[in-house]
């Protein structure tokens, strides 16, 4: 750190190597930076350098379609959160009575659609081509919340549509929620636990889950095809920052 | 329990795999500019769908019968909702339960539900400015032992099932209903005037969102699901994935909505329960799938990755990999 120039002037003696020429503030150093903020960046530094979150090169088989599913389902989200954000700014009720109001909700709608449509693709994908092996279980299993997640958030778009579909629904799906015991403390009936849950806990939920799956995808890399001849050894796992 | 494994690099790992140039943030871009330009012309074209909502008005004005013979069994407390158990009422008309485990007993009444006081009695005393006949009958229904209370009622919800509608009013053979024939007739005329609608919303704040109790009186009646019978929403008709008019609904729920059509989830007072078990646990197989023995192992077994990587393979067939 630049603080051991010798302009610190905390009690303790200064690293007489840190800030030397060569030296690293990662962590490479002879005298290593302690406490969290430091053991946060080692991590991310080490499981996820720049190089793998926008990499240049690929193995080429990732030239086959069924990559495309999961490109394209975040496309989808992308439209699906800005045509949402949209309908938010403007209030629930402006796409009933205003044209592009409604075209935005098409928006909306089309995008849902099209996101549960690649996304269903995408995980029959990564199920006919194993995508859990080779220690990607976790990102497998974080796709399967993302995918249950992703159920949820478009249940509660629906409820809060404020037309026949949304009254419809809402009295139908609260037998099902009540039977578990959990409809005193979600009730699918109050419009407006249903609008804060759609529109802010759910998409940042949502948003968060798929930032971390990427991340999973990037640091392991791409899974090799079934009975690669050239594959590692059975057993082998791979360490951080590399595909397990 | 098998030692750790022993870890390899990225660069191992693709050992033997022929790596090409990738521009990931092209891919982005072209992908994201191609779906909207779908969501586009889908939107355009297909518009979405906007069945404006049922209200209780539009109810009592089209079927003012089913309006009466709905808020009188509220009134006597033998409707579904009055009846229904946690979480609006204590009663047990629609708990479900597997054997001895019962979660919606456990997690008790959170969103009460007064049958007849929130949906008849306090509507109606909210609307006595200058109706001194409803302000008597309100008082004389109110003041009255519950054992008359209940032979008014059982006397009127009988006369229903003979009632006439004459010009706007639901007319009833004459009996000894004392003076809910007065509320009923009275409670009808608020609703026609949309009165109603407003009134079960109200409560001690002046902010409202919550329409719970709408829409639990809307359900309790014929009307309401009629209009969902009329655009394929009910149950049997696979309701749950559909939407209003010719548009997808939920479609990933087909699963779920499955189940409510077979045996012997279609036919059991628990049926909801057991669906939801069944979701649950197949939710997490699907979860743990990578765990899971003879699952996890079909992807070799049935070689759909022969299509999916059938570039490489036809490459390490003529080794070029490399």
């Amino acid at each position: 750190m630049s603080e051991a120039s010798g302009a610190g002037s905390g009690p303790g003696p200064l690293p007489s190597a840190a800030g030397s020429p060569g030296s690293s503030s990662t962590g490479s150093s002879a005298v290593r930076d302690k406490g969290w903020t430091a053991a946060l960046r080692g991590r991310l530094d080490g499981r996820l350098p720049l190089e793998e979150v926008l990499p240049t090169r690929q193995p080429a088989f990732v030239g086959s379609w069924v990559y495309v599913f999961g490109v394209v389902t975040i496309a989808a989200l992308v439209w699906v959160l800005v045509s949402g954000c949209v309908l938010a700014f403007m209030g629930s009720a402006w796409w009933h009575t205003s044209n592009l109001g409604h075209f935005f909700n098409s928006i909306h709608f089309w995008s849902v659609q099209m996101f549960f449509i690649f996304m269903v693709l995408h995980l029959w994908g990564q199920y006919w081509g194993a995508g859990w092996r080779d220690g990607r279980a976790k990102t497998w299993m974080v796709g399967v919340v993302l995918f249950l997640v992703s159920i949820v958030t478009a249940f509660t778009g629906y409820l809060i549509q404020q037309n026949f579909d949304s009254q419809w629904i809402a009295v139908n799906a609260k037998d099902a929620i009540n039977a578990t015991g959990l409809g005193g403390f979600f009730n699918v009936l109050n419009f407006g636990q249903m609008y804060g849950i759609h529109v802010m806990l759910f998409p940042i939920a949502l948003t968060l889950l798929v930032v971390l799956h990427i991340v999973q995808v990037r640091s392991r890399g791409v899974v090799r095809p079934i009975g690669d001849p050239y594959a590692p050894a059975s057993g082998e796992s791979v360490s951080r920052g590399a595909p397990r | 329990m098998s030692a750790r494994r022993p870890k390899i690099d990225k660069a191992d790992y693709y050992r033997g795999i022929r790596m090409a140039p990738y521009d990931l943030v092209k891919e982005i871009a072209i992908a994201t500019i191609g779906v909207l330009v779908v969501v586009l012309i889908l939107s355009a074209v297909l518009s979405s769908p906007d069945v404006p909502s049922a209200t209780i008005q539009a109810w009592a004005k089209s079927d003012p019968v089913d309006f009466v013979t709905t808020a009188a069994s509220e009134l006597s407390s033998q409707s579904d909702v009055a009846q229904y158990g946690p979480p609006y009422t204590s009663g047990n008309g629609s708990v479900q339960s597997i054997g001895p485990i019962e979660p919606q007993v456990w997690a008790g009444v959170h969103v009460a539900v007064n049958a007849p006081l929130d949906f008849v009695l306090q509507p109606l005393s909210q609307s006595t400015v200058d109706d001194e006949t409803l302000a008597s009958a309100l008082t004389t229904f109110n003041d009255a032992s519950a054992a008359q209370q209940g032979k008014w009622l059982t006397a009127y919800n009988q006369a229903l099932g003979s009632a006439k509608l004459v010009d706007t009013e639901v007319s009833v053979p004459g009996g000894d209903y004392g003076p809910v024939a007065v509320l009923m007739s009275r409670l009808l005329t608020l609703a026609r005037s949309g009165g109603l609608d407003a009134l079960l919303l109200t409560s001690d704040h002046f902010y409202q969102t919550d329409y719970s109790k709408p829409l639990l009186f809307l359900s309790d009646g014929g009307y309401f699901p009629g209009l969902a019978q009329v655009q394929d929403l009910t149950g049997s008709q696979w309701g749950m994935m559909n939407e209003t008019g010719r548009y997808p609904g939920q479609a990933w729920l087909w699963l779920f909505t499955l189940w409510y059509q077979i045996p012997p989830f279609n036919a059991a007072s628990n049926g909801d329960l057991l669906v939801v078990v069944m979701m649950t646990l197949l939710s997490v197989g699907l979860l743990l799938v990578p765990f899971i023995p003879g699952v996890r192992d079909i992807p070799r077994w049935i070689p759909v990755h022969k299509l999916i990587w059938r570039e490489h393979y036809r490459n390490v067939q003529r080794g070029e990999t490399k």
